[in-house]
């Protein structure tokens, strides 16, 4: 019967088959952070269970520490310094593999779980954490999960679930210049709503997916869950192999040959039959912006907030209304032009060097406009360094922009640094929910040179008139 | 884990859709290193009034801390709740306010396995159904409870409506008996053990050394 490839990987893992319709799957990787781990590791240990095989399990420091240089395991967070030390005392006794704060590797976990090749096609791969579905990028199956199934993956080697209904979405055509995948995602899920992938897991496929390099493939996985995908995933192709070569817990010699020959069949049989298929032409993507308090609010940044005659029932009207009355926002209100407080790039969605790149060349030569306050946290250590060795850090901070640790940062609010009430902040992240980013803090979400647009013009800009005023 | 076979009780309607679990307890209010204690910070940024981001009082409005709500053990809700982050602190604020039960017109997929895990009971119903539920709570919350019965899968008003739902087989059964989800997986053990090893044998590129690799 042909598969699909999630299939493929799917049916790799079965350990067993259940009486009541889930499966037992196999677990390959489990990655740790601070904000959960330690919770996790305690919980299990005093349920008097020992974690099966600790080679397979990791951690890192992402979400509770603060990201201002110099920072060590103090944070603002209130009670946020326990988090840490416990994460570092039960990976200890656990005798996990541990990324701390200042180790060269360090980052955020998806971050690190790629750039050390931890995550490798074919696998399962699982953290507490919704936006594990990144790694899909890689071909694997990126599986975000609480704090109890971490605990019985850690246990078990296994997890235990129903496999989900099959989604594709087929990207065609070419990307217009200043058109990014976090465009194409925010575009997919405002037209497809927020929930456009329940129950199912997604496939990525197409020309404009092959056009796609590694990154930016990983900023387009991270954000199937804000479509509400069990996971997204793209098959591994030669981009996918060259990233990973050389990485340190690639496999290395005669297992790194079998390993690509491996990866070669990894991708969805030509007559695969999925239970929805989407198409999307890339040609129509605008540059894309949020305006209210969920990613399906994405529009072209061209365009307003939507007429209220545009919803169809009264719920949904009613949904709209509430969510300008926080945002701040009229109907059919332009967004080009609203001012802005904030600007962050950062997050899992899109920190990375070329995101760093793309949004350092809007800013070579100008400045943030007065009384923004703009930040960057590049998403790892090796980010970071990769772009201060080419002197992107310089660019940052010439225009104004703090330049920063890694780490979650502003991508959410744990009580400590935020963005104030009612301020309006442009931002690369994944998320726009009511106070994500900080108590009644308006969040519009971008691609990360949108968000410097934004930052120069202390409004919300369409990007394409910096990029090409800079050419 | 808590069984759960009949349950009645005061249901409190709070009819968005997507619902995110950083609306069912902001990361600000997940403060200590622990599964308790988290009911306190259930809806936060909604229950409180604030002066910038300091508490001042409950927000009179908010369905919850009107007075015939208090006590509500089930909620009803919209498309697509808990979806967003996968913090499990949602389900242990839930839990631990006294919800038992949510009905809603579907869930995220992370937020309905935790439910699972944790003793709560995810309830799928459409949006005519709910909105019959609604109505018969809002005449009379106090005395209109919802009792809904997971042996016969039914969600009853009193006897104005008697609505059938369906739950994943897996989590019903470990619901009803209140089963520890881990234990039940651990009499595979062997089966897991078994499989471990073919697989390592068979993709050996995709098994790390037991002794961690220094950069
Ligand atoms: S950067 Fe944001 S979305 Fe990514 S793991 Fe951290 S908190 Fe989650």
């Amino acid at each position: 019967m042909p598969q699909t490839l999630f299939d493929k990987i799917w049916d790799r893992h079965v350990v067993r088959n259940l009486d009541d319709g889930s499966s037992l799957v196999y677990v390959d990787r489990v990655f740790l952070h601070e904000r959960t781990g330690g919770v996790a590791l305690t919980s299990l240990a005093e349920s008097g269970r020992k974690v099966r095989n600790p080679a397979q399990v990791f951690a890192t420091m992402d979400h509770i520490l603060d990201t201002y240089p110099g920072r060590g395991d103090a944070t603002e967070v209130p009670g946020g310094e326990a988090f840490i030390t416990t994460m570092r005392e039960t990976a200890r006794e656990a005798g996990i593999t541990l990324f701390d704060i200042n180790d060269p590797r360090h980052g955020i976990t998806h971050l690190i779980s790629a750039e050390q090749a931890i995550t490798l096609p074919g696998l399962v791969v699982v953290c507490p954490d919704s936006h594990t579905c990144t790694l899909g990028a890689l071909g694997a199956i990126g599986w975000g999960i609480g704090t109890s199934n971490c605990e019985h993956a850690m246990a078990t080697e296994t997890l235990r679930a129903r496999k989900p209904l099959q989604l594709v979405v087929e990207f065609n055509g070419e990307l217009a210049n200043g058109v990014t995948a976090k465009d194409m995602i925010l575009y997919l899920i405002g037209k497809y709503s927020a929930s456009g992938a329940a129950n199912h897991a997604m496939e990525f496929r197409g020309p404009a997916i092959s056009a796609l390099e590694m990154e930016a493939r990983f900023t387009l996985c991270n954000m199937a869950v804000e479509f509400s995908a069990f996971t997204g995933l793209i098959a591994p192709d030669d981009k996918t192999v060259s990233y990973l070569a050389g990485k340190p817990y690639a496999p290395a010699g005669a297992r790194w040959d079998e390993a690509v020959q491996n990866w070669r069949e990894l991708k969805s049989d030509d007559d695969a039959v999925f239970d929805k298929v989407l198409a999307v032409d890339v040609s129509d993507v605008p540059p894309t912006v949020t305006w209210g308090i969920s990613p399906q609010h994405a529009v072209a940044v061209t365009a307003g907030t939507p007429e209220l005659e545009s919803a169809d029932t009264s719920e949904q009207r009613a949904e709209l209304t509430q969510a300008m009355d926080y945002m701040g926002l009229k109907p059919g209100q332009p967004l080009i032009g609203l001012p802005i407080d904030g600007a962050f790039i950062g997050s899992c969605t899109n920190a990375r060097l070329s995101d760093l790149r793309s949004a350092a060349a809007v800013l070579k030569g100008r400045k943030v406009a007065d009384g923004i306050r703009a930040i960057c946290t590049p998403a790892s250590a090796q980010v970071k360094k990769a772009a201060e060795d080419e002197g992107l850090d310089q660019v940052f901070t010439a225009s104004g922009f703090e330049w920063r640790e890694p780490g979650c940062s502003l991508c959410f609010n744990a009580g400590g640094e935020g963005f104030g009430p009612e301020e309006r902040v442009v931002s690369s992240t994944n998320r726009n929910f009511r106070g994500r980013q900080g108590p009644r803090t308006r969040t519009h979400l971008a691609s990360p040179a949108s968000v410097a647009a934004a930052a120069v013009a202390g409004c919300i800009a369409d990007v394409r008139q910096y990029q090409e005023a800079a050419t | 884990m808590k069984a759960f076979t009949v349950h009645r009780g005061v249901t409190a309607p709070i009819m968005q859709d997507n619902i995110d679990t950083d609306q069912l307890i902001p990361s600000r209010e997940m403060k200590r290193v622990s599964k308790s204690g988290l009911g306190a910070g259930l809806f936060a940024g909604w229950r409180y009034r604030y002066d910038g981001s300091q508490k001042i009082g409950p927000a009179d409005e908010f369905v919850l801390n009107q007075p015939a709500y208090r006590d509500a053990s089930i909620l009803l809700s919209g498309r697509n709740f808990g979806c967003g982050s996968s913090r499990e602190h949602a389900v242990w604020a839930l839990t631990d306010f006294g919800i038992r039960a949510i009905i809603a017109e579907g869930f995220g997929a992370i937020f309905r396995m935790n439910c699972g895990r944790n003793g709560l009971l995810a309830i799928d119903l459409p949006a005519d159904q709910i909105t019959a539920l609604q109505r018969f709570c809002e005449a009379d919350p106090q005395t209109h409870r919802l009792t809904i019965d997971l042996k016969n899968n039914r969600v009853e008003a009193g006897d104005q409506h008697s609505f059938a739902f369906s739950i994943d087989e897996a989590d019903r059964h470990m619901l009803l008996n209140g089963l520890d989800f881990i234990d039940f997986s651990l009499q595979f053990r062997d089966d897991i053990d078994r499989f471990a090893e073919a697989y390592r044998h068979q993709h050996s590129w995709a098994v790390l050394p037991a002794t961690p690799v220094d950069d």
